[in-house]
C-alpha cells in the first residue's frame, strides 16, 4: 500500500510542476494586426495604425548590452535602438547629428569639438553630459576591462598606446571641457570619423551608474539606463527582449513605434513559419536568415525584399605555396569561374557577382568590376603563361589543389560548384577539405591551406575596411601572405590625407593594384534578403545592413 | 541500504572527477579559443583578454582553480555571454528544460505503457499490429521531422497551437509531443516484449486459475514485473530529456539548457562547456542511482548492497 501512495505522490508532484509551469503564462503574442485607421494624420499625411507595436527576430541571445563590451551584430541591433551616439546614420545613409547638436572640426581635421544637445537625457532623467562619453570611451580603452572592440577607438590620439599598456588612459585625446563640450583629438585626419561616432563602441554610458555598479548592463531595470529612442523594459535571457519608446528621448516626437518585441528564434524555418502565421513582422536578414529552399517561392510571390550590403564573399589564395605563389595561375583560377551561375543556382539571394574587392555600396562602379565574369579565353591565356613561368608543360603537372572551407551547407555547395568549374574549364584536379569553424579559422590564420573561403563585412561605411587587412603580410587578417609596397604606401598615405576626394582616388588605385595581383578571388557581393509586414514602413536599412527603427511606423 | 548508497555516492564523485578531467583536457586540445573569429584581434588585445580570464596561467593552475570552483558550485563567467555567468545560464535554462522534459516523460510513459500492454494482451491481433506500427513509426521518424510536421499541421494549418516560443501551456504541447515520440515508441516495445515474457509464467496461470479477473492480473501481477526494463530505461532517458534537447529547443525557440551543449562547443566557450557537462553528469549519475534504488522497491527479489557477499 505504501508504494502505491508513493507512486500517487510522485505523479501528483509531476502534475503540480507541469501545472505551475502553465501558470507562468507569457503574454507575448504576435502583433501583426494593422488595427483601424486612426482619424488624425501626421504631418507627412501618413495614416498610422492604432497599435504601433512590432515583433521581430534576432535569432540569438545578445551576448552583452554594454556598448563598451559589445562586438557582434546582434548586440549592435539592440544598442542602435536603445542608445544614441554623438551622430547617428540617418535616413539618407549619411551620419547626422544626434546627441551632438553641433560639430566643429579644426582646419587640419584632427580636432573635433562636439556640443552636446540641450535636452539630451538618460532614461532615468539624468542629463547626458560630455563626461559620459569620456567615461565610456576611456573605460573601453582601459586594458583592465579587456574590451575586444577597443581597437575601434584607435583613431583617437593616444588610444592605441593606452590600450596596449604603453601609455596612460589619462593622456588619450578625449576631453570633456565642460558638461556640454567634448573635445576629441585624432591621431590622423580621419574623414569617416563621424561614421565612427555612430558606431556602438562610441556610444556613451551613464557614468554615474556605470561607475557605481560594474554589472549595470546585465539586466533590464532601473540600473540599465539608455539615451536612445527606445529603452529596454524586459530581457528574458535566451527567450525574448522588449524595448519601448522612451519618454526622455530628445526627439521622441519623431518616434512612432511604442514597443518592439525581439524574440530569439534560432531556426530559420521556424522564423519563416512564424512570419507566415503572423507572429513576426519581419523574417530574414540582417539578424535572421531566410531558408534557401524558400527563396524561389518568395521571389515568385513578389514578397522578397533584397538590398545590397557592404560585404564580399572571397576565396583567399595562399601566395606562399605552389601553385598560387604564381600571379598568373591565381588569375587563371579567378577568371575561370562563373559567378552568375553560382548566384542563380546556389546562393539564390540576388547577390552581385564580384569582380572587385570593394562592394558597390561604397564604390558604385564596382558593380561592373575590373574584369569579366566567366572569361574562359583569358583564363586559358593566364594558365598557359603561368605554366610556362613555372616551367611546366601541362596542367596535370600542377601540384594538387585543395579548397578549404568551414563546415556549412552553403559553403559546401559553392566549393563543389567551383571544384567542378575548375576541373572542367582548366582541367585541374581539385579536392575539398572542410573543418569545424574554429579549427578552420586557426588553419587559415596559420597559413595551413591553399585556397580558403572567407566572408568579409564592413564595420563602418568606408572602403578602408576592405583594404587595410591586406596591408601587411603578417597582419592578423591577411592570411594570404601577400604584400605589395605600392599598395602599402597608398594606404599609409591615404591615412593622413585630409582631402576626401584625393583619398578616395588613392584607395581606388590601391584596389586596382590588389586586383592586378589577385591574392584573393572575389566571388560575390552580399545582399540582404528578407520578408516583412508590408504595413511596416520607415525601417532604415543602412549600406552595412544595420536596421534602425527610430523612424519606423505601422501604416493603417 | 545506507552503506550501499554511501558506496554509490563515492563512485559518483569519482566518475565526476574523471568526467571533469577528461572534458577539461580534451576541450583545451581542440584548436581555437573563445576569441577565435574571422576578424582577428590585435595580438596585444588577445593577450590581455587571455590574462583577464586567467587563460594565460599554466594548465595545472587553471585545472586546480577549476576543481576548487566546482566544489563551491561556481562555474565562472561565460566567455560569449558577457552579461551572464554559467550559473545564470543553468539557473534560467534548466527549469524550462525540466518542465518540458517532465511533460515529455509523462506523455511517453503513459502512452507507451498503454500501447505496450494492449499489444501484449492482444498478441498477434490487429490491436497488436496497430500499436507496433505506431511504435515503429515513432522510432524511425527523427524528432526534427516530427517537430516540423506538428508545426505545419497543428500550428500553421489549423492554428491550434503557436508555432514556436515559450510562455504558456499551449507553447509546451507541440515540443513535448515531438520530444516524447521516440521514447514513447521505445517504451511501448519494451513493455510489450517483457509483458509477453511475463504472461507465459506459471504464476500468471495460477492467478488465472484462482479466478482473478484479467484486469487484476494485468495490474497486480503482469505489469509490475513487466515494467522493470522500462524503469531501467527511465534513468538515462530522464537525464537526457530534462536537460533539454538541442534540436527540439532550436526548432521551437525554447530558452532551455539543450542548446548550450552544442553551441558552447562551437564558441569554444570553455566555462559553459564545463558547466553544462558537469551539470548533466550529475543529473545522469543520480538518476541512474535512483533507478537502482527503485528496482529494489519494485522487485523484492533484487536485494541492494548484498550482492557481493551473497544474500
Amino acid at each position: 500500500m505504501k508504494k502505491k501512495y508513493s507512486f500517487l505522490l510522485s505523479t501528483l508532484l509531476v502534475m503540480t510542476l507541469i501545472i505551475s509551469a502553465c501558470g507562468n503564462a507569457g503574454k507575448n503574442t504576435g502583433t501583426n494586426n494593422p488595427g483601424e485607421a486612426s482619424p488624425e494624420a501626421t504631418a507627412s499625411e501618413v495614416k498610422l495604425a492604432d497599435k504601433q507595436e512590432i515583433s521581430v527576430n534576432i535569432a540569438s541571445e545578445p551576448p552583452t548590452l554594454n556598448p563598451g563590451k559589445a562586438s557582434d551584430s546582434t548586440s549592435g541591433t539592440i544598442l542602435r535602438q536603445t542608445f544614441e551616439g554623438l551622430t547617428r546614420i540617418g535616413q539618407d545613409g549619411h551620419p547626422e547629428n544626434a546627441v551632438a547638436s553641433k560639430v566643429e572640426v579644426s582646419p587640419d581635421q584632427t580636432v573635433y569639438t562636439f556640443t552636446i544637445r540641450d535636452g539630451a537625457k538618460w532614461s532615468n532623467g539624468d542629463p547626458v553630459i560630455a563626461g559620459d562619453f569620456e567615461y565610456a570611451w576611456k573605460w573601453v580603452l582601459d586594458p583592465a576591462n579587456a574590451a575586444d572592440y577597443a581597437y575601434q577607438l584607435y583613431y583617437i590620439k593616444g588610444a592605441e598606446a593606452a590600450n596596449l599598456g604603453k601609455g596612460k588612459v589619462e593622456d588619450v585625446g578625449i576631453k570633456a571641457v565642460n558638461d556640454t563640450t567634448l573635445e576629441v583629438t585624432l591621431a590622423n585626419p580621419t574623414s569617416f570619423f563621424l561614421e565612427l561616432t555612430a558606431f556602438y563602441t562610441y556610444l556613451p554610458v551613464n557614468s554615474k551608474i556605470a561607475a557605481a555598479n560594474k554589472d549595470w548592463a546585465n539586466d533590464a531595470g532601473d540600473q540599465y539606463t539608455t539615451n536612445g529612442p527606445f529603452h529596454m523594459t524586459e530581457w528574458k535571457h535566451s527567450d525574448n527582449l522588449i524595448i519601448e519608446k522612451s519618454d526622455t528621448y530628445w526627439d521622441k516626437d519623431n518616434v512612432k513605434l511604442t514597443k518592439i518585441n525581439f524574440s530569439m528564434i534560432n531556426d530559420f524555418n521556424t522564423e519563416l513559419s512564424m512570419f507566415d502565421n503572423g507572429e513576426l513582422d519581419w523574417a530574414g536578414q540582417p539578424n535572421g536568415q531566410l531558408p534557401v529552399d524558400a527563396m524561389q517561392a518568395l521571389k515568385d510571390q513578389g514578397t522578397l525584399h533584397t538590398q545590397p550590403i557592404a560585404g564580399v564573399y572571397n576565396y583567399k589564395f595562399n601566395t606562399k605555396v605552389a601553385p598560387f605563389d604564381n600571379k598568373n595561375i591565381r588569375k587563371a583560377f579567378t577568371y575561370a569561374i562563373n559567378r552568375q551561375e553560382l548566384i542563380d543556382n546556389i546562393t539564390q539571394g540576388e547577390q552581385l557577382p564580384a569582380m572587385a574587392l570593394i562592394p558597390p555600396t561604397m564604390f558604385a562602379e564596382n558593380e561592373k568590376g575590373f574584369f569579366a565574369d566567366n572569361d574562359q579565353e583569358k583564363a586559358k591565356e593566364f594558365l598557359a603563361k603561368g605554366l610556362e613561368e613555372m616551367g611546366l608543360k601541362d596542367v596535370s603537372e600542377l601540384p594538387p589543389v585543395t579548397i578549404s572551407y568551414n563546415t556549412n551547407e552553403a559553403h559546401q555547395k559553392i566549393a563543389q560548384a567551383i571544384q567542378d568549374m575548375w576541373s572542367k574549364n582548366l582541367g585541374v584536379e581539385v579536392t575539398l577539405d572542410n573543418a569545424e569553424w574554429a579549427v578552420y579559422i586557426e588553419k587559415l590564420h596559420a597559413g595551413d591551406y591553399q585556397v580558403g573561403r572567407m566572408g568579409w563585412l564592413g564595420d563602418f561605411n568606408d572602403p578602408i575596411n576592405f583594404l587595410e587587412l591586406y596591408r601587411d603580410a603578417n597582419g592578423g587578417n591577411n592570411d594570404t601572405g601577400w604584400e605589395n609596397a605600392d599598395f602599402k604606401k597608398l594606404l599609409n598615405d591615404s591615412a593622413s590625407e585630409a582631402d576626401a576626394a584625393k583619398r578616395t582616388e588613392m584607395l581606388k588605385q590601391a584596389e586596382a593594384i590588389f586586383i592586378d595581383d589577385m591574392p584573393v578571388m572575389p566571388i560575390y557581393f552580399y545582399t540582404m534578403n528578407w520578408v516583412q509586414n508590408e504595413k511596416l514602413k520607415g525601417v532604415v536599412v543602412s549600406g552595412l545592413g544595420d536596421l534602425t527603427y527610430k523612424w519606423a511606423y505601422i501604416e493603417a | 541500504m545506507v552503506k550501499y548508497i554511501g558506496r554509490r555516492l563515492l563512485y559518483i564523485l569519482l566518475s565526476l572527477w574523471l568526467i571533469i578531467t577528461a572534458t577539461f583536457f580534451l576541450m583545451r586540445l581542440a584548436p581555437g579559443n573563445p576569441f577565435t573569429s574571422e576578424k582577428q584581434l590585435p595580438p596585444e588585445i588577445k593577450a590581455n583578454l587571455l590574462a583577464h580570464y586567467g587563460l594565460d596561467q599554466p594548465w595545472y593552475a587553471q585545472y586546480g582553480d577549476y576543481l576548487l570552483k566546482v566544489l563551491q558550485w561556481d562555474f565562472g563567467p561565460s566567455f560569449k555571454y558577457k552579461s551572464q555567468t554559467v550559473n545564470d545560464l543553468i539557473n534560467t535554462g534548466f527549469p524550462v528544460s525540466l518542465v518540458l522534459g517532465l511533460e515529455a516523460i509523462f506523455l511517453a510513459l503513459a502512452v507507451g505503457v498503454i500501447l505496450g500492454v494492449i499489444a501484449a494482451l492482444k498478441h498477434n491481433r490487429w490491436q497488436d499490429y496497430t500499436a507496433m506500427i505506431i511504435a515503429v513509426a515513432g522510432i524511425s521518424v527523427p524528432s526534427f521531422i516530427m517537430a516540423t510536421v506538428l508545426q505545419y499541421v497543428l500550428a500553421i494549418k489549423f492554428g491550434i497551437f503557436p508555432v514556436a516560443r515559450w510562455g504558456t501551456f499551449m507553447h509546451t504541447v507541440l515540443p513535448a509531443i515531438a520530444l516524447a515520440s521516440t521514447p514513447t515508441a521505445f517504451i511501448a516495445r519494451l513493455t510489450r516484449s517483457s509483458m509477453l515474457e511475463v504472461l507465459s509464467n506459471d504464476y500468471i496461470k495460477t492467478a488465472k486459475a484462482k479466478g482473478l479477473s484479467e484486469f487484476m492480473i494485468t495490474i497486480k501481477h503482469t505489469l509490475r514485473n513487466a515494467l522493470l526494463p522500462v524503469v531501467s530505461y527511465m534513468g538515462p532517458l530522464s537525464a537526457g530529456v530534462i536537460t533539454g534537447s538541442f534540436v527540439i529547443e532550436r526548432i521551437f525557440g525554447i530558452p532551455g539548457l539543450g542548446s548550450h551543449f552544442v553551441v558552447s562547443i562551437g564558441n569554444r566557450d570553455y566555462t559553459v562547456i564545463m558547466g553544462v557537462t558537469v551539470f548533466y553528469s550529475i543529473i545522469l549519475l543520480f538518476s541512474v542511482l535512483l533507478v537502482d534504488i527503485l528496482y529494489g522497491l519494485i522487485d523484492p527479489r533484487i536485494k541492494l548492497g548484498r550482492g557481493k557477499k551473497g544474500a
